[in-house]
């Protein structure tokens, strides 16, 4: 069972279709919810149509040549179903995209500014900029240096920050473990349990699904564009089919769960 | 030596002009991501208006509506252009401008016929000597202004909302998107930047030494295509030394013309294409154009 079950979704998405060019479907008939407060990862492998659920619902289909074909996306009561970035941004979703594309030639500071933009009220912008400079103290020392001489690790929290200058009541993460390390993974799992904790929802894609399921109330499983498994985080992590796929293990004998296994290595590098 | 300065002051001054419709050329191309060649014909079509209008209702509203006129015409290609073709790919973009470029030049020298307009400009021809070193006073104001405005162009670029907002999506446009930053403003933006320094180069490219308001003034202008190209298409501090150092350039080939002859009469028009071809050989994205920068 879900132990949030008393909200209403914040976010809903409906019978969801997308293609790109006309032709390629990418995501077939996706409904999916996340409750209000509430953590929900979604799982899947490259091609399963994660990034297509992201940009469908951050309004950046467009830039990818992709359409909605059908179904709807609502943000509480709000229809956002191809709206574009700004107005989406404005009522509330925002993304920290995939790769961090952290702005490398700007300072630190002026990429939180940046990600302010979408913030008119300024009461709200400091307070932005005071939660995230608590959340990554790092992000105070280094504010006046160029954002591209951060590390990896640093770089994904800039994003994080980024995206919290807006102040959304829903933040959507695509892969935030990619290309980290193992210890920065699990602070990044620590910062996103934080950051719900402060209210705000959280729609968590990722491949590693050992932080995802940690961190997650609720998840789904994607694949090939539509949602295989669905349910509470950890009794999809006691499923046969997310052991086998998702945490590396073997249907039959469990192993440790700290154990990388190659298959997910597999998966994770092959695009 | 007295010479040498002369000439050297005189080029500063070109060249500041140059730098004005330097800068505009390369935000135009930040924030599009299109190489503009609707330049040459906007300042004309600044040029033209201050010169039609300055009889009427005098020289400073002239140069008010002028510059408006520009900025408001680049404001429309850009909404009604290149907004709607955003995605296409660079070299149809470029094109397009081509072809609005060659619409509106064709309409200018139709009105502005066989004749050159003069701009009445309130410091008329006179020339001052600083030390020996002659120069127009338009030269001279053009320097003063065109400083104010390229500091001013600096000031906003590194610290307001739209500077901010503009690099950033210069760098990654649809990561600027997910900031909620409204690319198609910054974009609108970026032109009516450009249209206004444009037509203040225009006011100062028009006067002494030049005779006024002719089709040729749009060959002038051309003259910052090389220097936004040998500064490094996406650089604003390159679009300042670019345009300098074309001014400077032009201005000594013209000078020492004698010493030159052996390349024939009037190298100075060409030159500072044959130092944007050294300059490309060299270093090709320019001096201080960004090569694809990557990070880990």
């Amino acid at each position: 069972m879900l132990h949030i079950t008393s909200g209403r979704a914040v976010l809903t998405v409906d019978s969801l279709q997308v293609t790109y060019g006309g032709a390629v479907e990418a995501v077939r008939g996706v409904s999916m919810e996340v409750p209000d407060g509430a953590v929900v990862a979604v799982l899947g492998s490259n091609g399963a149509g994660k990034s297509t659920l992201l940009r469908t619902i951050s309004g950046t289909l467009r830039l990818h040549r992709g359409r909605v074909d059908a179904g709807t996306v609502r943000l509480g009561d709000v229809d956002l179903t191809r709206r574009d970035p700004g107005q989406i941004v404005r009522a509330g979703v925002v993304q920290v995209p995939e790769g961090r594309r952290i702005f490398g030639r700007l300072t630190v500071e002026e990429n939180l500014r940046a990600g302010g933009m979408g913030n008119r009220d300024r009461g709200a912008k400091a307070q932005a900029v005071a939660r995230v400079h608590d959340l990554f103290p790092v992000l105070r020392e280094r504010s006046a240096q160029r954002a591209g001489l951060l590390s990896g690790g640093e770089q994904q929290m800039l994003a994080i920050g980024r995206a919290l200058m807006a102040s959304p009541r829903l933040l959507l993460l695509d892969e935030p473990s990619l290309g980290l390390a193992p210890r920065i993974i699990g602070q990044i799992g620590e910062v996103i349990a934080e950051i719900n904790r402060q209210g705000t929802s959280v729609l968590l894609v990722e491949q590693n699904a050992t932080m995802a399921l940690g961190v997650a109330d609720r998840a789904y499983v994607l694949d090939v564009g539509k949602v295989s498994l669905s349910g509470d985080a950890r009794e999809l992590a006691q499923t046969d089919e997310v052991q086998r796929l998702y945490l590396g293990h073997t249907g039959d004998a469990p192993e440790e769960r700290t154990d990388r296994a190659p298959l997910r290595t597999l998966s994770r590098w092959s695009a | 030596m007295t010479q040498f300065l002369s000439l050297l002051l005189n080029g500063i001054s070109l060249g500041a002009i140059y730098a004005l419709i330097a800068l505009g050329f390369v935000i135009i191309f930040k924030a599009s991501e299109v190489v503009s060649f609707t330049h040459g014909s906007l300042l004309l079509l600044g040029a033209y208006t201050i010169a039609r209008l300055s009889d009427t209702i005098g020289f400073l509203p002239a140069v008010l509506v002028g510059v408006l006129v520009t900025a408001v015409a680049a404001l429309l290609v850009e909404r009604f252009i290149i907004n709607r073709l955003r995605g296409a790919p660079v070299i149809s973009l470029a094109i397009v401008t081509i072809g609005v470029d060659i619409i509106l030049l064709t309409e200018l020298i139709r009105q502005i016929g066989p004749d050159i307009l003069n701009v009445p400009h309130p410091w008329g021809g006179d020339s001052v000597r600083i030390g020996g070193v002659g120069i127009s006073e338009n030269r001279l104001i053009a320097m003063g202004v065109a400083a104010v405005l390229i500091i001013a162009f600096f000031v906003a670029f590194k610290y307001s909302s739209w500077g901010v907002a503009m690099r950033a999506s210069a760098e990654d446009g649809e990561a600027a998107a997910l900031m909620g930053i409204r690319q198609g403003r910054v974009s609108a933006l970026a032109w009516v930047v450009a249209g206004l320094l444009a037509a203040v180069a225009a006011l100062f490219l028009v006067g002494a030494p030049t005779p006024g308001v002719s089709a040729a003034a749009y060959t002038v202008a051309l003259r910052a295509f090389p220097a936004a190209i040998l500064g490094g298409l996406d650089s604003t501090g390159g679009a300042l030394v670019g345009g300098l150092l074309i001014g400077i350039t032009e201005a000594m080939a013209a000078g020492y013309q004698e010493q030159l002859s052996f390349l024939g009469r009037g190298f100075g028009e060409v030159a500072p294409y044959v130092v944007m071809i050294i300059v490309l050989l060299v270093r090709p994205s320019g001096l201080f154009g960004t090569k694809e920068l990557t990070r880990v």
